[in-house]
Order: C-alpha cells, then structure tokens, then sequence
C-alpha cells in the first residue's frame, strides 16, 4: 500500500476537502429533511410545509434556529458525561465514510486501497452511539430503543457484508475509486440484482429507518433512545441519521449503480458529480417514500428476516458470483 | 432452572401510560415485563372519571342529553340513540318513522367514521403514518355531512325525546349519496396500502387470538366478539328501531385474532353504507318529532335498553322514581368489558404484540371510565 506523504499541497486539499464535506452535510440534511417531509405530506394527501418560504423551503432553517435555541435539558440522575458525548459519538463516525466515496472522477478525498472496509466499520461505530444514549439517559424506555438497536445493527450489518462482497469478487478490489471504474460498461445492478436488493433492504435496516425504525418506535416506546434529548442534541442525531441514508444511498451508488458514470458531460471527470447525485437522491426517494408506506415490523420478525432470508440469500448469491467467475 | 433463574433476576415494571402514545386516551397500564416479555399486563382506570352517572342523578332527565356524546365523542350519535330510546321506552313516547330512519342513517354514518378513526389509529400504533391521514380525510367528509344537520362536528346532541331536533334536507341527501360513492373508491385504496400489506398482515395475523368461550366469560362485545366467530349483534338479535326493516349482513370472524377483527370492522363499514342506501332510498315523510309531554315523570321501576354502538353493546339501564330525575342511571359500555380480558389475554407475549392487542380491540377510554 503506497503512501502519500502529507506534503503542503495535499495535507490543504484534504483540509479542504474535510470542510466541504462537513458543510455539504449539514446542507444534506437540510434538504433531506425538507424533501422528507414534502414526500410526506404529498404522500399523505396534504402539502407539507407551505408556510416558510415559497412552498416552505426555510422550513429546516427555521428549524435549525428553533432547535439552537432550546434549552439544552440534562434529566436528574444520568451519567453527565455519558449524555453529553451521545449525540457527539452519532455525529463523527458519520462524515469519515464521506471521505473516501468517489463523487466523481476527480473528486475523491482520499481514496484507501480498504475503503469498503473502512466505511463498514464506521456503521458499526454508529452503534455505539446509540447503546451510549440510551444507557446514559437513565430511563426504561431509552435503555428498551437502544438494546433493539444493537441487536438490529448487528444482525444487519452480515448481508451488507455479503452483499459487497459479491461486488468485491467481481471487481477484485475493495477501493471505491477502481470498483466505480470498473462499471464502465455495465452497471453492478444489472449483474447483480439479488446483491442490490439486499444491500438496500439492510441498509434501510442498519439505519433505523421505516418499515425498521424499532430504536426510535415511536408508538411504543415515546421515541426510544432519544427520547430525553431536547434542542441540539437531538437535531445531531437526527443530522447523524439522515447523513447516515446518505452513506448507505452513496454506497449503493458507487457499488451497483456506477457511481459517477453517465451520459457525457463537459468537465466530464468534476462534473460526474451532477450523475452521482441523481442516483443517490433517487434512492433517498425510494427510501422515504417506503418509510410513509409500510408499518413497523416487530422485533423478532426483524431478527428472523435477516438471520432466515437475508443471510441465506446473500450466501447463496457470492456462490453463485463465485462460480460464474471461476467459469 | 437457569432459564427461569435468567427470567426472575430480569423482571422489572413498565408503566405504560397514562400518557402514551398509543393508548387510546388516558389508559395506564402496569407491565411486568422480563426481557421483551410481558409476564402480567393490569390496566389501571379512573384517569378520565367524570362522573357522568352521578350527573344523571342530579339534574332532569332532558338535561343529561349533551352527557351521553362526551362520553364515547368518536362515536356519539349511538349514544344519543341509546338514551332518547331509554327515555322513549319509559316514559311511552312515541317516535315518527321519519325520524326512526333519520336516526339509523346518521347513527350507521357516525359508525362509519369511529371505524375510520380506529383503523387509522390502529395503523399508527403500528408505525405506519399514512392511513390515519387518508382515513381523516374520509371522516371530513361525514363531519361536514352531519354538521350541516346537527351542528356539531364530533360531540353530537342530535336526538331528542320523540325524535330528532331538525329535518333532514335534500342537500343532505345528495351529499350523502355522493359521500357512499366515493368511500366505495377508496376502500380499494385500503385494500391494497393496508389489508394487502404484507407487514401489517404479519403484525396482526395469529396474535392475540380471543376464544369465544373467553370472549363470553369476559362479556366482550361487538366486533371483538364477532371477530372471535360469534354472530351476535344487537342490531339482528335484539331489534330496536327500525333496523329490521334493513336488510344488512354481520361480518364474523373465524380465528379470533387481530385480523380477523381488523376485517371485521372493515367489512362492517361496508354493511353500514348498504344501510344508509336502502335508508335513504326509502325515506318516507312525515313529522320528525312525536308527541312529547312537557314534564317528563319517570314511573317507578326500572327499563333497560340496548343499542349496537361502534364498540359493541350500549346499554343505559335507568331506575325511576316518580321525578323527573332519574334515581339512577347505569350505563354499560362496551370498552369496559373488551378491555377486562387484557390480564389473561396479555400474559407472555411481546410488547409490540401488546401494542398490536390493543389497538385492534378499539378502546375508547373516556366512555371506559365515564
């Protein structure tokens, strides 16, 4: 594995690279926010926020001010340090996948020769943060949200795996840049549909999100983990999930769906960027329109469907990829 | 041993409500729970008591009119209906045939939209947050429909002594007629985001099954019962008005669980609308209030009736004594008893079954406590 030597020039790039990308986050989720909550209302058969704005675009601005304003309330009885470090540990392990995914040809932080790798182990990181919620916000029900969320991650995060895996035998590499280049002809997707489903249903599943939102059921639990977080707390978890469906989408992209390639564009290699955000924005569509159509799975029959179906399915997929490659 | 050693050092209490979610009102129920496991669920009443019995007792027999829509408001004009045949009965008043199926259209109207509001609820408890909007924008429909005639959008105080307080008109009619129409259309909508939902069929399928033989020891009414296989309903097996002049089915389920209660509500719907047609196609004319004394003397002796709310079974017994206020008034709703089967109902399953339970029997806990 070749290094780069931090020389000037680079070590600014990345600096500014890392800016970017923060900021582009909080923008992220803004936007991800206002189009959740336009898809649905129009899904709902109202209009969404109309008031702020035209057709309420500074609706999430507004937002962001009124959530800066809270007061920031600390329960009785927790464990400080644990409470205040929660919405924290959500928010970080979130922006470093961001780092390594290719949003064009030339656009790319830093390109790691594991960069699959990489971006896996940060979800499981993310699981952390939740069991560091709920235990520190010394109630029954926080403590129920965060326990349902470890077991879901865990249990969710081997089709994922598998289901790269299957990109990763094609490919030969686990290096986002070389896997969306190697997609120049034919998109994954196509080649491997089954791995693409699965990809989704689990990431769907990894970030707490509809039909698969249990941490944060609100019906049964009153908001699960966060239920004791007012104000910026609970706006950093919630830009945590949000650039999470962010992540899970991007990946998705650059594995299945060719990342970056595209109709031919002048300034092709920056501009690749304008296709990549069609993809990904297209399966944060899908991802929102399916959190307002489908109720809630119980517990156990979210275990049972990633240990019987999910597993099996992706098992039998990377034999078969196997096969047909040897062949 | 290490099994049940496991389950003992991990028993704690869950208090879920009074204020909850996705308890129909202000509910409390204590929960001991080991792991995900509910060992012993017991409701807890009282939250929402507002003495509506001893109001009966205080004040003259008209004046209790407003009372019996506050206490089941999803569904109030059944209760109406309940307490102006009561006082019909008692005192031998006798009520216009116009104003007997005006009161059967607006009553099976008002069904309709406590089952609109129950299956979005429902839905909601389970994590789907669309069909509760849908199945509003149906209930505007009826509101706006009923309040044209009775002023009032939730809390109706429609019926009167001998009849009902203001005649129907054309407009009505028509917009009820289109109402049918339309809720027709949109039961496929239903049909295919809910009933064919492959995860709301999981959820709902083979849990909490009631037996009929504990759906009778407990007194469970209504669709609970008739989900449970049951063919009771008062409306077919104690006449009252003129439903024996309609011809309409009762829904029954086989199984006794969620689904089958779920269908059974909706099919109920379905019927409803059948009466409302067949009501509106043989509206006959005439006064729509009867004869009613001035001051309404309650004979001694007690009288007893019985009216198929949205829940089940509605009964108001009232016990006179020559005033015209009654000595005392008994009202039977049917939450209280579909309720009563939680503790051995809810015994070793999961909390999101729990949840799924609940919903599914269509409580209303203001008309539990009164």
């Amino acid at each position: 594995m070749e290094t780069i030597s931090m020389l000037p020039p680079e070590l600014i790039r990345m600096v500014i690279a890392v800016i970017i990308i923060i900021s582009f986050l909080f923008i992220n989720a803004i936007m991800m926010g206002y189009l959740e909550r336009k898809i649905a209302g129009h899904v709902q058969r109202r209009p969404g926020p109309m008031e702020v704005g035209f057709h309420g675009i500074l609706q999430l601005i507004v937002d962001g001010v009124k959530l800066l304003a809270k007061e920031l309330l600390i329960p009785f009885n927790v464990d400080r340090t644990l409470f205040r470090v929660a919405p924290l540990l959500s928010f970080t392990p979130v922006i470093l996948p961001l780092l390594v995914i290719p949003f064009s040809e030339k656009l790319q932080a830093r390109d790691l020769n594991l960069g699959l790798i990489f971006i896996v182990s940060m979800g499981s990181v993310n699981v952390m943060s939740l069991l560091v919620a709920g235990w520190g916000s010394n109630n029954k029900y926080s403590m129920f949200g965060a326990m349902r969320a470890v077991a879901q991650s865990i249990a969710y995060e081997i089709p994922i795996l598998l289901s790269m895996l299957a990109v990763v035998l094609m490919c030969n590499t686990f290096s986002l840049k070389e896997i969306v280049g190697a997609q120049e002809k034919i998109w994954f997707v196509c080649l491997q549909p089954v791995a693409f489903l699965i990809y989704v249903i689990a990431g769907l599943a990894e970030t707490n999100r509809a039909p698969f939102d249990l941490p944060e059921a609100e019906s049964e639990l009153t908001a699960g983990f966060h239920t004791e977080y007012s104000g910026m707390g609970f706006s950093l978890f919630f830009i945590g999930e949000y650039t999470n469906m962010f992540i899970v989408a991007s990946v998705a992209t650059v594995l299945f769906l060719g990342g970056w390639h595209g109709p031919h564009l002048p300034y092709g290699e920056y501009l690749g960027i304008v296709w990549f955000f069609l993809k990904v924005y297209f399966l944060l569509f899908l991802m929102i329109m399916v959190r307002w159509t489908y109720p809630r799975v119980r517990f156990d029959q979210l275990l049972n469907f990633a240990w019987k179906y999910l597993v099996p399915f992706s098992l039998v997929n990377i034999l078969i990829t196997a096969v047909l490659i040897k062949l | 041993m290490l099994e049940s050693d496991f389950q003992e050092r991990n028993r704690f209490f869950l208090n879920m409500g009074p204020q909850h979610p996705s308890t129909h009102g202000v509910l409390l129920i204590v929960l001991e729970m080991s792991g995900e496991y509910v060992l012993d669920p017991q409701p807890v009443l009282g939250f929402i008591h507002r003495m509506h019995e001893k109001m009966a007792e205080s004040r003259p027999c008209q004046s209790f009119m407003p009372n019996t829509a506050r206490m089941d408001y999803v569904c109030a004009l059944p209760y109406n209906h309940g307490y102006v045949s009561l006082i019909e009965r008692k005192a031998g008043i006798e009520v216009p045939r116009r104003a007997e199926y005006i009161r059967v259209i607006t009553s099976e109207l008002n069904r309709i939209a406590s089952h609109l509001l129950w299956l979005g609820a429902y839905l909601l408890d389970l994590g789907a947050f669309t069909p509760i909007l849908y199945g509003f924008d149906d209930r505007e429909h009826i509101l706006d429909i009923l309040e044209d005639i009775t002023g009032s959008r939730l809390t109706y105080c429609y019926y009167r002594f001998g009849g009902v307080s203001r005649d129907i008109d054309d407009k009505f009619v028509d917009a009820t007629r289109a109402f049918i129409k339309r809720l027709r259309k949109r039961f496929v909508i239903y049909e295919k985001l809910v009933t064919k939902n492959i995860i709301f069929i999981k959820r709902a399928e083979n849990i909490g099954i009631v037996s009929p033989d504990m759906a009778i020891r407990y007194g469970i009414t209504g669709p609970n019962l008739r989900g449970s296989g049951i063919a009771y309903d008062v409306r077919k097996n104690e006449p009252y008005s003129v439903y024996p002049e309609f011809d309409f089915e009762i829904p029954v389920g086989e199984q006794g669980d969620c689904l089958d209660r779920y269908m059974v509500r909706v099919r109920e719907m379905e019927q409803s609308l059948r009466i409302i047609e067949q009501a509106l196609d043989r509206l006959p004319e005439g006064p729509v209030r009867g004869k009613v004394p001035k001051n309404i003397k309650l004979s001694p002796g007690d009288c007893n009736f019985a009216v198929e709310a949205a829940r089940g079974e509605l009964s108001y017994y009232l016990v006179g004594d020559g005033t015209g206020v009654p000595y005392r008034l008994k009202i039977r709703v049917p939450s209280y008893s579909n309720l009563s089967c939680l503790p051995e109902l809810g015994r070793g399953i999961l909390l999101p079954d729990l949840v799924s339970i609940l919903g599914s029997f269509d409580l209303v806990i203001p008309e539990m406590d009164r």
